[in-house]
């Protein structure tokens, strides 16, 4: 990195790094968050195969095979805190305090302060999480003699680059949607409302809840357009092989798109919301 | 060129009202009811480079919406604001750079990062030269007492601790003015006094203008040559503290003991009788009608005394008959 980017990266990375290690603190939420996600995936798991059982139609004509499938689940369940259901409740906590005035104090831009803390706030809680999960369903299962429901290795070396590449831009996506909750929360004064809307939209349209694949058909070009994609389903498919060369660049290329169109949007509504937000009381 | 000016500011907010109660509420579903409020009508005045000058006023006066506007956070419905000769609206990263803020009710360190690394990422906010900033900090650290808290979280902190520390944090790039809003709301005597210490050495030793709100009136007798008394959105006087306390102080008190049994005067001519309680009563004169002198030596020489004390009026009590006089007290 040159030396004049490195200065005008500064207090980004700062804020990134402070919010990243202070997360990292807080342990019991993090295996808690991760025995909570282990449940949840166990039980998904065993649905994926009654449901891939019981019909031999759908194993055969699914888009998805069941080991596939339960891969899917662990992947899911360990990049669920990419899902933007909240924005930063420090975010939250400095817009009811009144300390966001603070923010607008520092000679920076406040948006990719902001950016860059929220981003050091989901990676904080993503990490462990994925490593985890890795652990308990790559490694664990297969040695307790549970392979049939373990965690895959990606489809190739490259299949397996690509979706760190994806997992990274899912990360900046995931960030640009938390900060137009940050700033839904800044005009509104409150931060609940707002969370409460956003958890089941979020929850399905990434494909989360279910691989998109497997919502009905005539969906398909719609849910796989939309932002929320590229949370889940686009580096889920470039993971296994489903999308390769020019389909993995569209991918990527998407999740990009998405990046630019969310950042330019929460750059606006951040700089109406500033001018217009009165900070409370004397 | 006077480093801050400010002339003719206008501000006014809308705040929303409900009725109280549950037919309050439902009605306020339909219809919102709005309400403007003249936070600011018309403040004018100027500070010179290195003045130190405290801003008082009730409640609601208008002294925090002011330090707002300067700092850049709060924009004017109508007047100029030029600090250094620049509008701080014009390039607002440029001018917030120079200017250190401490809201006293508000915190700017990380609730739940440690002293250190809150101050560390400040450093790495407003890109100061880690060598200078060591010697900042390290100066900073030493004068304000902050040794024992640096590894502490800041949520751990006492309220007179968080308050050093973000004074500290305040002024880690050296800025050339300094915003202090309340800046001892809520603290003890020692830290109290730590606070005013150091900002009397941060205006003389390092020439920083300073601007400074508080309720309490010890703060600007310690501090502050110069006093603007802020009402109502309005400049009530803006003078040395010597003159405002001339002007309003002109009364002074004298509290009498009498030796026990003696029977209290109903009358001394010259003074009002403010109290009486048991043997203790309570005078208020006006030095420039009789000399305090000839007041104790008329009461001396015609009742038993048992001890006199001479009081100035506490500062408290002549804002508040500032505020009074201009009724400005908080509605």
């Amino acid at each position: 990195m040159s030396r004049g980017l490195r200065a005008a990266m500064r207090p980004y990375i700062a804020a990134f790094a402070s919010r990243f290690l202070q997360m990292l603190q807080y342990r019991t939420a993090a295996l808690a968050g991760f025995a909570t996600q282990c449940w949840w995936g166990g039980i998904k798991v065993m649905v994926f195969a009654a449901f891939y059982g019981g019909t031999a139609v759908a194993g055969a004509s699914s888009p998805m095979s069941l080991a596939q499938a339960i891969t899917y689940t662990w992947l899911a369940q360990g990049m669920l805190v990419l899902m933007p259901w909240m924005g930063d409740p420090e975010v939250g906590q400095a817009v009811r305090t009144g300390a966001v005035a603070y923010d607008r104090l520092r000679p920076v831009d406040a948006y990719a302060l902001w950016f860059a803390r929220s981003a050091g706030w989901i990676a904080a809680r993503l990490l462990p999480r994925v490593a985890l999960m890795a652990a308990f369903a790559a490694v664990a299962l297969p040695l307790a003699g549970l392979g049939d429901w373990a965690w895959q290795l990606p489809a190739s070396v490259a299949a397996g680059a690509a979706f760190l590449l994806s997992a990274g831009l899912a990360l900046l996506l995931s960030t640009a949607m938390v900060m137009l909750l940050n700033v839904a929360a800044t005009a509104a004064l409150n931060e609940r409302g707002i969370n409460a809307v956003a958890t089941p939209v979020v929850i399905v349209l990434s494909g989360n809840l279910l691989p998109l694949a497997l919502l009905p058909d005539a969906w398909q070009t719609a849910l796989r357009v939309q932002p929320l994609a590229g949370l889940m389903d686009i580096p889920a498919r470039l993971y296994f092989g489903q999308l390769s060369g020019w389909h993995a660049a569209g991918g990527l290329g998407l999740q990009c798109f998405w990046i630019a169109v969310l950042v330019a949007l929460g750059r606006l509504a951040m700089g109406r919301t500033m001018r217009n937000l009165q900070v409370q009381g004397g | 060129m006077p480093h801050i000016l400010v002339d003719r500011l206008l501000k006014t907010y809308r705040i929303s009202e409900r009725d109280p109660g549950v037919m309050g509420a439902l009605r306020g579903l339909v219809h919102r009811r709005h309400r403007t409020v003249e936070a600011l009508s018309g403040v004018s005045f100027a500070l010179e480079r290195g003045e130190l000058l405290g801003f008082i006023g009730p409640n609601g006066a208008g002294k925090s919406t002011t330090i707002k506007i300067l700092a850049g956070i709060l924009r004017p419905d109508g007047g100029r604001v030029e600090i250094d000769g620049h509008d701080p609206f014009q390039d607002r990263e440029r001018h917030v750079a120079r200017i250190g803020v401490v809201f006293g009710q508000r915190t700017q360190l990380w609730w739940d990062l440690p002293v250190g690394d809150g101050f560390d990422l400040l450093r790495d906010i407003y890109r100061v030269d880690p060598q200078r900033y060591r010697r900042t900090r390290d100066e900073l650290v030493a004068l304000l007492n902050l040794e024992r808290v640096l590894d502490q979280p800041v949520r751990q902190l006492s309220l007179g601790q968080r308050m050093r520390a973000e004074i500290a944090a305040a002024l880690l790039h050296e800025p050339e003015i300094l915003f202090l809003d309340e800046p001892t709301i809520g603290l003890d005597a020692p830290s109290k006094l730590a606070v005013r210490d150091f900002v009397r050495r941060a205006n003389r030793e390092r020439g920083t203008t300073v601007l400074l709100t508080t309720h309490d009136m010890h703060d600007i007798e310690a501090l502050a040559r110069r006093v603007i008394v802020i009402g109502h959105g309005r400049v009530l006087a803006d003078s040395p503290i010597e003159a405002l306390r001339a002007q309003v102080m002109a009364e002074r008190r004298l509290v009498v003991d009498f030796a026990q049994g003696a029977a209290l005067p109903t009358q001394v001519p010259g003074a009002t009788v403010h109290a009486r309680d048991g043997q203790t009563l309570v005078l208020d004169f006006d030095p420039a009608v009789t000399t305090a002198p000839a007041l104790i030596a008329r009461i001396a020489a015609a009742h038993p005394v048992e001890d006199l004390r001479l009081e100035g009026l506490a500062i408290e009590a002549v804002i508040a008959r500032f505020y009074a006089l201009h009724g400005a007290a908080e509605a």
